[in-house]
């Protein structure tokens, strides 16, 4: 049993507004996401979802409003631990080998057992050869897949993926694909950020379009939830 | 438990990436011994104004290295956002702070260590029976050096002009610590060599203040 069937949680973000000086990046988002949703964001370059993915990975404090999960972290069980993300940078250090970034992490996070699980993780993306390469001799796909990895190494129960495919060429994408077909069948929680229609995006269970930091449409139905990513009634 | 499990790992981190570019310590040591030579040639001094200056030019160039040196700590976490992924993933976010402090006090001492004995012989300051009491004094003075360098570093690499804000901020936030420093080492390097309690018990209060505040606040120092 996954970390992820163990440990379901839902979001609720209520009345977010998240200011950078005078500019709303968020104004008012109230959503309810259930545990085990495939939430995927649309919206054009400045619409607000990666501060709003930010916001749910508990990066960035809003300027306004009340993020929860349910079931609440107690005390000692940080929620961000049980959170996988994955942004526009690589989050991994370039100065380090892949299989040395993998493992810093999953040692911070406690994963019993780490160099079994990095070693896992770097057949999975394929990088098993260079895994005693430093990242920053790698391609950008390359990165993007180390950042994937590190971002699974702990089967989190809520992952956040901002344009997750940036760089992966298609056997990556079906690799991703089929990772968080996993990981979406197991109970994890999936908000992502996409542009456009791509294996990632039919996994979504539920489409919501941002606009100018608010939320402008909010699907769970196949035909709306198709035109909500390619922007068909935009 | 889970703080030093995760600052051992973050200073693993920390000391492997420094010993495998070793940029950090070489800048500092060729920067700093360039300082103390330039002023041992303009001033050319004599054994007497070397116990005099001596302390205060020493400290002065512990402050410029310690501002050289602790620049890049939290700078280096933007380039690949990867302060974000540590935030993700460690038990306590103090270990992050804790880590940085424990792999820059180091860094510093070991470019002290570099340095005295080259200020010895260029300035005539007999060190070898001070030895294990100017050993507290650096290490009290580094700490301080390293606590105060390390919070602003957080601070300031959120910030414009970045370069620019850690030494402006460091220099005037560190001038009691510089003249407790100073005084401490001066006592050590007079005819009659004492180490001054007062002095120390000054670098102890101003290192376990500073290290409170941090350990209170830190979290809010890594925020976006």
């Amino acid at each position: 049993m996954t970390s992820a069937e163990t440990r379901r949680i839902g979001l609720r973000l209520e009345n977010i507004d998240k200011r950078y000086g005078g500019l709303y990046a968020l104004r008012r988002v109230s959503l309810e996401i259930a545990p085990g949703e495939c939430v995927a964001f649309a919206g054009r370059n400045g619409s607000g979802k990666t501060t709003l993915l930010r916001i749910a990975a508990q990066l960035v404090r809003p300027s306004a409003g009340k993020l929860t999960f349910s079931p609440a972290p107690n005390e000692s069980d940080r929620a961000t631990k049980k959170t996988g993300f994955v942004a526009h940078a690589t989050m991994v250090y370039d100065e380090l080998t892949a299989e040395e970034n993998l493992l810093l992490f999953a040692r911070l996070l406690e994963i019993p057992e780490p160099s079994q699980r990095v070693e896992a993780l770097l057949r999975d993306v394929g990088l098993l050869e260079r895994r005693a390469s430093l990242v920053r001799t790698f391609s950008r796909g390359m990165r993007q897949r180390v950042a994937i990895a590190r971002a699974l190494l702990h089967e989190p129960s809520v992952l956040l993926l901002d344009e997750p495919a940036t760089g992966l060429d298609p056997q990556g994408v079906t690799w991703l694909a089929a990772t968080l077909r996993r990981l979406r069948d197991a109970g994890s929680t999936i908000l992502m950020s996409l542009h456009g229609e791509s294996e990632i995006s039919g996994l979504a269970t539920r489409g919501i379009r941002l606009d100018a930091g608010a939320v402008v449409a909010d699907t769970r139905t196949g035909a709306n939830l198709r035109s909500i990513l390619t922007f068909a009634d935009a | 438990m889970s703080l030093f499990s995760n600052t051992s790992v973050l200073l693993g981190k920390e000391l492997r990436t420094e010993f495998r570019s070793r940029e950090l310590l070489t800048t500092t040591v060729v920067f700093i011994l360039m300082i103390v030579v330039l002023f041992s040639f303009t001033f050319d001094p004599t054994r007497e104004e070397s116990r005099r200056f001596g302390p205060g030019l020493l400290w002065l160039a512990f402050l410029f290295a310690a501002s050289l040196m602790l620049q890049p700590g939290f700078l280096r976490e933007q380039t690949n956002d990867t302060l974000s992924a540590l935030r993700l993933s460690v038990s306590d976010p103090f270990a992050i702070f804790l880590s940085k402090l424990c792999a820059n006090t180091l860094f510093l001492l070991i470019t002290e260590l570099l340095l005295l004995p080259i200020f010895a012989v260029l300035y005539n300051v007999p060190l070898l029976g001070v030895v294990p009491q100017l050993a507290l004094v650096l290490f009290l003075g580094s700490l301080g050096l390293s606590v105060t360098g390390t919070t602003l570093s957080a601070i300031s690499a959120q910030a414009r002009m970045r370069e620019l804000l850690l030494p402006l901020l460091l220099l005037p936030l560190l001038t009691p610590l510089l003249i407790a420093s100073t005084e401490a080492t001066a006592a050590l390097f007079a005819e009659n060599p004492v180490l001054r309690w007062d002095w120390l018990a000054f670098l102890i209060a101003f290192d376990i203040i500073f290290l409170t505040a941090v350990w209170l606040f830190g979290e809010y120092l890594l925020e976006e």
